[in-house]
């Protein structure tokens, strides 16, 4: 992981192509992102790289940008300018298939967002078969498989009406990693939760971490994210503060506006 | 003579009835046909409206918005007798049963583009979102998770303005066609008698009925598993 990230700063000795898998760079590499909504400047020129298995932790204030940029990477949003570039693909070209590079960025989003009108099975399989093209018995298989990691194999036939709020999010996060995507992008995975539910998601997200997914997670699982975060960026105001290993923004941040953060979101 | 008697004389008189029943069952078969036709062709062109609107493409949707508005502020009578009166100086001589049949495709179609926009856009944005964040495609989600849950929000209203716009069949009389209350109104001129207007509205609730039941095993079908 040291090399990597050395290898993202442009640091240390530069590492053969393919090593780990890492081929020309970093997995997500954004680059002076801005992005405007009409004449609210919401992202200023946000430069963001992940190396493939990190895990990174975005916080910060709601209304900080935090969720935009995640957004940007997929392009949900559009970016006003700037680059992202996620496993090679630049995400910004317009010739890029985006429905394909979509299939290699998984995203879990706070309210879950599950197909209602189908079961936990049809939810995963969906996209398997209209677009990695899997026929319905290799989808089914693989979406078994899928359920079957975020320990809902017996949930298969179940429609989201039916499941609690935590297996709704590990229902949808089978459906992302079902398409085996390069990274997965959480956004409040688990606001949405009751506390008693909470505890399964970030499980699941564990397990999927110590299996070698890149991840970004927007979240404030504080515990969590001293755990199992590599590097934590704090976000105020459309910009990154200040950003590091999760003990150094926790105990010593670095800055005023870092450290008022910390101390409200550990004071609940 | 009783005054039961009198009443059931005048409105459910025998021999009327059993004469003027082939006139009553062919006025049905018309109905049926007009109504069919009615349904198929106004709901298919509003989903269709709703489906190229859902495309976002102004100066279309401007377009769209103006006939939908045009269809659901003109009375259905007015739009029959434009057609049916109007038409031949254009050229073109539609029957009382075509011109019946267009207009009232039309009203369905501008109200049922109503009732399923509003079903597509009150589908979270969250479902268009999680979606596309796997790959599908505009279309592929439009077609695989937000129609599927438009239809379910649809249903009801469809279901309502479908029965009464296909109960203007009646309108049809005005241009000649010979459906239920066509010749139910004509048999009633001739035989002196109101029993085929009673036959009449048999025949609707014998055609309606079901149609509101079958709406209502397709609304408990769409509703999903909570």
């Amino acid at each position: 992981m040291v090399c990597a990230l050395q290898a993202v700063a442009g640091l240390g000795p530069r590492r053969p192509r393919r090593a780990y898998g890492f081929m020309n760079g970093p997995m997500v590499d954004a680059r002076a992102v801005h992005k405007h909504f009409g004449a609210l400047h919401v992202l200023k020129g946000v430069d963001l790289r992940v190396a493939e298995r990190e895990l990174v932790f975005v916080i910060g204030p709601s209304g900080s940008g935090k969720s935009t940029l995640l957004r940007c990477l997929n392009r949900l949003e559009e970016p006003s300018s700037g680059s992202v570039v996620v496993d090679g693909i630049d995400i910004l070209d317009p010739r890029t298939d985006i429905n394909h590079a979509r299939q290699r960025i998984g995203m879990v989003f706070q309210s879950f967002n599950l197909y209602p009108h189908m079961t936990a099975l049809g939810n995963v399989t969906l996209a398997l078969r209209l677009v990695a093209g899997k026929s319905r018995g290799e989808a089914e298989a693989l979406g078994r498989a899928a359920l079957e990691r975020v320990g809902l194999a017996d949930r298969a036939g179940h429609t989201p009406g039916q499941l609690s709020g935590g297996q709704q999010q590990r229902v949808a996060i089978a459906r992302a990693i079902a398409l085996e995507p390069r990274v997965m992008l959480f956004d409040e995975p688990t606001s949405a939760l009751d506390p008693e539910l909470v505890g399964s998601v970030l499980e699941v997200m564990r397990a999927l971490r110590e299996s070698g997914m890149t991840m970004i997670v927007v979240s404030h699982e504080m515990g969590f994210a001293r755990n199992a975060a590599d590097r934590v960026v704090f976000m105020d105001a459309g910009a990154i503060v200040e950003e590091g290993p999760p003990v150094a923004i926790f105990e010593r941040p670095a800055h005023e506006r870092t450290r008022a953060f910390i101390g409200q979101i550990q004071r609940h | 003579m009783s005054t039961w008697d009198r009443f059931a004389e005048t409105f459910f008189n025998a021999k009327v009835m059993h004469r003027y029943l082939p006139d009553i069952l062919s006025g049905v078969v018309v109905t049926i046909e007009l109504a069919l036709l009615v349904v198929v062709t106004g709901i298919g062109a509003g989903l269709a409206l709703a489906l190229l609107r859902s495309l976002g493409i102004r100066p279309l949707n401007w377009l769209i918005i103006g006939v939908v508005d045009l269809f659901r502020s003109l009375p259905p009578l007015v739009v029959i007798v434009l057609i049916y009166f109007g038409l031949p100086s254009a050229g073109l001589a539609p029957s009382g049963f075509v011109s019946t049949w267009l207009s009232l495709a039309f009203v369905l179609m501008a109200f049922s583009e109503e009732i399923f926009w509003a079903g597509i856009t009150s589908v979270d944005r969250g479902q268009w979102e999680a979606a596309r964040s796997t790959g599908l495609s505009f279309g592929q989600t439009l077609m695989n998770v937000v129609l599927p849950q438009a239809f379910r929000l649809a249903i009801p209203p469809l279901t309502n303005r479908t029965i009464a716009i296909t109960k203007g069949t009646a309108l049809g009389t005005v241009v000649a066609v010979t459906e239920i209350l066509g010749q139910a109104s004509s048999a009633m001129s001739n035989s002196y008698n109101p029993s085929p207007l009673m036959m009449g509205a048999a025949a609707y609730l014998v055609l309606f009925l079901p149609v509101v039941v079958a709406a209502r095993f397709i609304e408990t079908r769409f509703a999903w598993k909570r």
